[in-house]
């Protein structure tokens, strides 16, 4: 029996004579049994109800280390850790999502700060969850060490000789047979070792063991997972992680400055940035068009043109959501989509002065898009004085049409497009040196083009059609060509072929480790007093495994022919011989 | 996936019809298993069993008994060989107590009833499997798209794992009763507040890791839902028999389930070892979601609440195990923490799909 196993337990359902009864029966069990049932596992000893041993700071340093490397430790930072995980679960995590933790910070003031100190908002990089899995690791660490040296020294052992009662074991058989002793063991010994048990033979019987390989898997899993731990931490270091908005047509190159947001680890340098460079060709979306999920999205493919290196052969590629785009290491993945309409901008005497796309941000499903316009330089009024313009733009794809109601957009595809501007003049604010918004309009430093009625000057376009600006400020055309644009993340995580090799091996050694049975075999022959040999057959594996009678029984039918049955004498002595401990066990009086 | 496909509306009524129908032969196969408990209640056999239960020499002898084997000889031909008895003792620390007869209790009636039970219940598992084909040859994908179709699916799994078990000879006719009664409930509430209109997923829902991570999903939560209902049950039939070894007398309806169910021991053991079996796979499920993740979200593990949740189930599996090799540990304790592990499955299957927000959110609830 493994230590674990036979180890004590307090039955607390029973009354204190029978379980003290149990107790006694089982020690004695124990006792029996010897070394035997020693080492089937590596699993620690649990002594632990004795205190520090020796006197003074080793003492006391021994004695933490032997609790905290103990399973029952080990359990307990386990449900811990568990514990721990739940409340990051339930409240909105900076690491997820910021904008829903000012959310909850705006909802709940009284309760927030508490929550800060408490490190709730970041749960799984705060000081006390840390705490939890740094001691389980050690914990960990120092339960596998030891489990490693004693494993190596079970494997360079030969399993326990038979112990002198094999009755006492959970699985037993016995007959008698006319071949005599040393030619059964011989027998017995070559069978088994066929069967590839470690075989030897101690004195009067032959012991064997098999299954060694689920103490293997269980040593790799606990090994794998501190690989995985590791392959986590590299990855958070090094990690980069960056936004970019690409208009169809526009390009990108993998340097800090093109990014439109940044993220990175804190060991990250920025020439860890793998050079390379890809353009938006295309963008197609399709949608569901019936049914009660109508406008949901089908399928998003982006098409790019890539080329690894500074200078690389262009290549193909279309990118979709679950489709990253993998160079040099670096993953581009596809993260949404929009419209970017074409607008020409013209002055009073009709230079263009501003054509482009400019995208736009989505505010809902369909796609109904706000953002802003602006023309920077180049422009300058009626009177010729230089000056800026800004246009408030809200588009929707598909317009539901005047006397509808509603401006917002019916559908997602480019079905019914308009666009609305507001028209606006003055300073665009560039140069205030508070960091700009593309996707909005600063109007404080701004004056509105009137209409007729003294309101902001604002028209809805179809594609074509022309704001003009009053008194020959020039005109605003709202282009057919509308394109889309599509934004990508472009990340680059080192420690994902590690953590993937961890989970691997983890997977491995747990299905050795729950699996595989270890288990011995003990086979005694001896003459008998009538000078008939006596075969004992016993057989010991952990209390879940129910192979090991079949298993038993099995090896004593290969075993029969070598060793035929003699016919037995009057009575059956060895059989009522073994019901009896059964019995002697049943302390349920 | 194919965009051309449109929702075939003729194969979603049929889908429909079916899972209606599989709701009617699961009743009367739930009728049937009730008809087995009562009629095993008067049952002489099941009384004798208590009186063993509670008697001081069970001893516990499974695996003994002579079979008889046939051998090749060596020389050509066969002989029949005696197997021999091999004694077997429960682990230290149990009590070696019989299993009880089952719910039929010995009972003629009541096992004609019982296999009638099985019966419906294989019946109502092909209906309902062929409810979920339909769903998804409507839908053509997976059918794991959002709630609805998640619970029509677990429910068949979980009847799969049970048939599968019975397939193998496995002795597991106990859990036919509160299987099928879980299946109703389950049912009964996709059809009623989950009930989703068949429609096609949405872009970051296609990758053949959803077949992989969602199929293992479902498969391990059936597999933890067998598991749980052994452990529940063993709670029940340890409290019992400790009640009985003090010489206590349990209460008559309490005695009349209890003496029929399978000894503490050997539930205790069937819950651990299908536990046991699936964490391998629950592990696989949890690393398919995270490779897939990676593909999707372009980060392997980013704490959403559905891995949280996840990660949480698997820790407190981890600890279940760890706690059966623990002393002062194991038994109770360590069915408990089986339960809690398996309400973290079930909070991540239900609640946080309800009440949580995160990438995981389906279309429909
Ligand atoms: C990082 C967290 C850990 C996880 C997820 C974990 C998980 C597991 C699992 C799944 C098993 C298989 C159970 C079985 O064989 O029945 C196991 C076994 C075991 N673990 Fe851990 N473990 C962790 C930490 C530890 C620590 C810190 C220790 C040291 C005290 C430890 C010691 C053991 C031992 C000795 C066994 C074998 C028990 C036996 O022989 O039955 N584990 N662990």
């Amino acid at each position: 029996m493994s230590r674990t196993e036979a180890a004590p337990e307090r039955a607390s359902e029973q009354d204190t004579d029978t379980s003290e009864a149990e107790d006694r029966a089982k020690r004695s069990a124990e006792h029996d049994l010897g070394e035997a049932g020693a080492q089937l596992s590596t699993a620690p000893s649990e002594e632990l109800s004795n205190g520090p041993v020796g006197i003074g700071v080793i003492g006391w340093i021994r004695w933490l280390w032997r609790q905290l490397t103990s399973m029952r430790i080990a359990l307990l930072l386990l449900l811990l850790l568990s514990l721990g995980s739940i409340p990051g679960s339930l409240i909105p995590q900076t690491r997820v999502d910021e904008l829903k933790v000012a959310d909850f910070e705006k909802r709940h003031s009284t309760i927030s700060p508490i929550y800060e100190k408490l490190g709730l908002f970041h749960v799984y990089s705060s000081v006390w969850f840390s705490a939890i899995y740094i001691l389980l690791f050690v914990s960990l660490i120092g339960c596998i060490v030891p489990r490693t040296w004693q494993f190596i020294g079970q494997l360079r052992g030969r399993p326990p000789g038979a112990p002198r009662m094999l009755t006492r074991l959970p699985a037993y058989t016995t007959w008698r047979t006319e071949a005599d002793p040393e030619q059964v063991r011989e027998a017995a010994a070559a069978m088994l070792k066929k069967r590839r048990f470690r075989t030897h033979v101690v004195g009067d019987a032959v012991a064997a063991e098999k299954g060694y390989l689920r103490e293997a898997g269980n040593l790799i899993f606990h090994v794998s997972l501190i690989l995985i731990l590791v392959a986590f931490a590299v990855g958070q270091l090094f990690k980069s992680e960056g936004g970019k908005l690409i208009v169809q047509g526009d390009g990108f190159s993998n340097t800090l400055t093109q990014y439109d947001d940044f993220k990175s680890g804190s060991l990250f340098k920025s020439d860890d940035l793998a050079p390379f460079s890809f353009t938006l060709d295309r963008f197609d979306a399709t949608y569901e068009r019936n049914g009660p999920n109508r406008g949901t999205a089908r399928e998003f493919v982006a098409h790019v043109t890539y080329s690894e290196g500074a200078d690389g052969k262009p290549k193909k590629k279309a990118i979709e959501v679950n489709k990253p785009l993998i160079v040099d290491g670096s993953k581009v993945y596809l993260l949404a989509h929009g419209y970017a309409p074409t607008v020409t901008v013209k002055d009073g005497r009709g230079k263009v002065v501003f054509h482009g796309s400019v995208p736009l941000l989505p505010i809902d499903n369909n796609i109904s898009s706000s953002g802003a316009i602006k023309v920077y330089d180049g422009y300058t009024d009626a009177k010729g004085k230089w000056d800026q313009l800004g246009f408030a733009a809200f588009f929707v794809p598909t317009y539901g049409g005047k006397g509808n109601g509603t401006m917002f957009s019916q559908f997602p595809a480019l079905d019914f497009p308009v666009l609305n501007v507001g028209a606006y003049h003055g300073s665009l604010g560039v140069n205030s040196g508070l960091p700009q918004n593309v996707y909005q309009l600063d109007t404080d430093k701004m004056k509105p083009f009137k209409d007729p009625d003294g309101k902001v000057l604002k028209k809805t376009l179809l594609p074509g059609e022309s704001l003009d600006l009053p008194d020959g400020a020039g005109s605003i055309t709202f282009d057919k060509d509308i394109k889309q644009w599509a934004s990508f993340q472009i990340s680059q995580q080192p420690g994902n072929e590690l953590a993937l090799t961890g989970a691997i091996l983890a997977i491995a050694g747990l299905a050795g480790s729950l699996f595989i049975q270890r288990r011995r075999i003990w086979v005694r022959a001896v003459t008998g007093k009538d000078g008939v040999t006596v075969v004992e057959m016993a057989g010991l594996g952990r209390s879940e495994s129910a192979r090991l009678p079949e298993e038993l029984a099995d090896l004593a039918v290969t075993l029969i022919p070598e060793a035929p049955t003699a016919p037995d004498p009057a009575a059956e002595p060895a059989e009522d011989k073994a019901a009896v401990p059964a019995t002697s066990e049943g302390a349920e009086k | 996936m194919n965009l051309a496909a449109t929702t075939n509306e003729n194969l979603a009524h049929t889908s429909n019809y079916l899972i209606y129908s599989a709701m009617a032969v699961y009743l009367l196969a739930f009728f049937a298993h009730m008809a087995e408990w009562i009629l095993g209640s008067r049952s002489k056999v099941a009384r004798t069993a208590a009186a063993l239960t509670a008697g001081p020499d069970a001893a516990a002898e499974t695996g003994s008994g002579t079979v008889k084997v046939q051998v090749a000889k060596k020389g050509g031909g066969t002989a029949v060989l005696e197997r021999p008895k091999v004694v077997t003792r429960s682990a230290t620390g149990n009590r070696d107590v019989p299993d009880g007869p089952g719910a039929a209790g010995g009972d003629v009636k009541g096992d004609l009833y019982g296999r009638i039970a099985v019966s419906f219940t294989v019946l109502a598992f092909l209906v309902e499997f062929g409810g979920v084909l339909t769903r998804a040859l409507s839908v053509q994908r997976a059918p794991w798209g959002n709630m609805y179709e998640f619970n029509i699916t677990f429910s068949t799994m979980a009847v799969a794992v049970y048939l599968g078990l019975l397939a193998m000879k496995k002795d597991v006719r106990w859990l036919g009763l509160p299987l099928v009664t879980s299946v109703l409930l389950d049912l009964g509430l996709a059809v009623t507040v989950l009930y989703t209109a068949s429609d096609q997923l949405v872009p970051a829902l296609h990758s053949y890791w959803l077949w992989i991570h969602v199929s293992t999903a479902i498969f391990c939560g059936a597999v933890f839902y067998v598991g749980g209902v052994a452990t529940l049950l063993y709670l029940f039939r340890d409290k019992y028999e400790a009640k009985l070894a003090s010489g206590g007398q349990p209460g008559r309806f309490a005695t009349s389930v209890m003496e029929r169910l399978p000894s503490a021991a050997s539930l205790d053991k069937f819950g651990y070892r299908v536990n046991a079996a699936v964490f391998p796979l629950w592990t696989f499920t949890i690393i398919a979601g995270s490779i897939w993740a990676g593909d999707a979200w372009g980060r392997y593990w980013g704490w959403d609440p559905k891995e949280v949740w996840s990660f949480i189930t698997w820790v407190a599996y981890a600890c279940y195990l760890h706690a059966r090799a623990t002393a002062g540990w194991k038994g109770r304790k360590a069915a408990t923490l089986a339960l809690i592990a398996f309400g973290c499955w079930l909070f991540n299957y239900y609640g946080v799909n309800i009440f949580v927000t995160g990438k995981h959110s389906y279309a429909g609830v």
